[in-house]
């Protein structure tokens, strides 16, 4: 589990985050939604401490994070994946050299059992025989799958996706809204999803939190987001023709 | 400017840091030798001898006067190349090439979040990305200096054979008239100064970048220009410092 609790950011004096405070759990996806620069990318890249916080504290499993050492950091980072926008993929390596970065840098394993999990994690994303492929000749949908198959290479606690579909057709959104539900329930891991794409939200939304002007403005699940009143949400959520109709069906 | 310095002095502290696998580091470090030390063999070579020839031609073209003997032109052809052309001008060559390519690599890792992911997975990514490429361009830098100091040797001899300035036994006598180690090792100082100067201000300049392929851009172009400045600069220190 993770904990977010009171975190305020500002940037000069802007005021990013303002007093939140989220848990996220475990063995569920836990969507972050929310409209460009409503704050959403920075609590996340606070979560993942690429961003420390002015005030308030990160927690992962009642280990603080936020504003430690960064050795106390590093032991809680390597049971991190995190899958980024545009996937992150390290350019100079092949595939199979990318999922199996992690497990070179913080296992002792032998090559062969490297091998056998790097084909594991990438036939659990359905890509099979792309090992010596480089990160150039991928597609879009590709790259994502291989970016979620290095994240879950090192059999992390905690899943951290920015932004999962975005730029994908939504056949390849789907299916990897679908992956990244079935490795959080098969693993038991927490799962911290930023989207505001409205199928992730009704997909995947076992706990939702909308961020708007940088405070939690409101939390629920997948279920209650389609009886909610909050005018806010409905106007971020259900803003296209079809979302309307989505919405009074 | 002092927050650069600043930041600066930051990011090396990181570098300079025990690598968290010595096979990885290893790995890494053989990469970085064959990818900004073994390509450069090539355009160091080409520029050495051509301006070693140079080199030649000009003194024999200055010192044209019966009085003054003619193994004067190797003479002064070998000090011109050992303490001033093959350290300095082939490290400012070296700043073009490494100091870009260093930028740009490390800047667009940063804006594709390459970096970031580092991090985030418990890396230290100036350790793991900065320290294999001072560490390549320390050791190999001196070495393409000694190939340029050779070659520049031999760029030389080649004009007196081909244009006549000087015979080439004149030329051979001149070399080894009046030879101190000592400028060998002048030389040798001032490449590892040089050589740290190019690859650490290139990484700095390439993994601070924010933003996008214009930025990207901008820090290349930086990379040499701030290189090149600090080349000339601890040129003239060095210099005052260890021949005077």
């Amino acid at each position: 589990m993770i904990k977010v609790e009171n975190i305020t950011k500002r940037f000069g004096d802007r005021v990013v985050l303002d007093d939140i405070t989220a848990t996220f759990e475990r063995g569920k996806t836990n969507l972050i939604i929310g409209e460009s620069g409503s704050g959403k990318t920075v609590l996340t890249k606070i979560c993942i401490g690429l961003f420390e916080p002015d005030s308030g504290t990160v927690t992962f499993d009642d280990r603080p994070f936020s504003n430690t050492k960064e050795k106390f950091k590093k032991d809680i980072r390597k049971e991190m994946g995190v899958l980024f926008q545009g996937g992150a993929l390290f350019d100079s390596m092949s595939v199979e050299e990318n999922v199996m970065f992690p497990l070179n840098m913080f296992t002792d394993m032998s090559y062969e059992e490297k091998l056998e999990r790097v084909n594991f994690c990438l036939n659990r994303v359905n890509l099979k025989g792309i090992n010596d492929l480089a990160t150039s000749e991928l597609s879009g949908g590709m790259m994502k799958r291989v970016a979620i198959a290095r994240a879950i290479s090192n059999s992390p606690k905690y899943l951290f996706c920015d932004e999962p579909n975005s730029g994908l057709d939504p056949v390849t959104s789907e299916l990897i809204d679908e992956l990244i539900s079935e490795i959080t329930e098969e693993y038991n891991i927490t799962t911290i999803i930023n989207t505001h794409d409205i199928n992730s939200v009704l997909k995947m939304g076992q706990t939702i939190n909308f961020i708007h002007k940088g405070k939690l403005w409101w939390r629920g699940d997948n279920k209650s987001v389609m009886d909610t009143n909050n005018k806010e949400l409905n106007d971020f959520l259900f803003s296209t023709e079809l979302t309307k109709r989505l919405k009074t069906v | 400017m002092l927050k650069k310095l600043g930041d600066y002095v930051i990011l090396m502290f990181q570098v300079f840091r025990r690598p968290d696998k010595s096979l990885i580091f290893r790995k890494r470090l053989l990469h970085e030798f064959y990818n900004l030390g073994f390509t450069s063999i090539g355009i160091v070579l080409i520029l050495s001898v051509f301006v070693g020839a140079v080199a030649t031609i000009l003194v024999a073209y200055n010192t044209d006067n019966p009085l003054l003997p003619e193994k004067l032109i190797g003479f002064s052809a070998r000090q011109m190349i050992v303490l001033e052309f093959s350290p300095t001008i082939i490290s400012l060559i070296l700043a073009g090439k490494l100091g870009s390519q260093i930028a740009s690599e490390l800047g667009t890792m940063r804006v594709t979040q390459q970096i970031d992911a580092l991090k985030v997975m418990g890396v230290n990514p100036a350790n793991y990305l900065i320290f294999p490429k001072i560490i390549s361009c320390l050791l190999f830098i001196p070495v393409l200096i000694v190939f340029s100091i050779v070659i520049g040797i031999l760029g030389g001899w080649l004009a007196c054979v081909f244009t006549g300035v000087i015979t080439p036994t004149n030329y051979v006598v001149g070399l080894r008239a009046w030879f101190e180690p000592y400028s060998l090792t002048f030389a040798m100082i001032k490449t590892v100064v040089f050589a740290y100067l190019i690859t650490s201000i290139s990484s700095f300049i390439g993994y601070e970048v924010k933003g996008g392929s214009v930025e990207v851009g901008k820090a290349s172009t930086n990379a040499v220009v701030v290189s090149s400045i600090a080349i000339i600069f601890f040129d003239l220190i060095l210099t005052q410092m260890l021949l005077t």
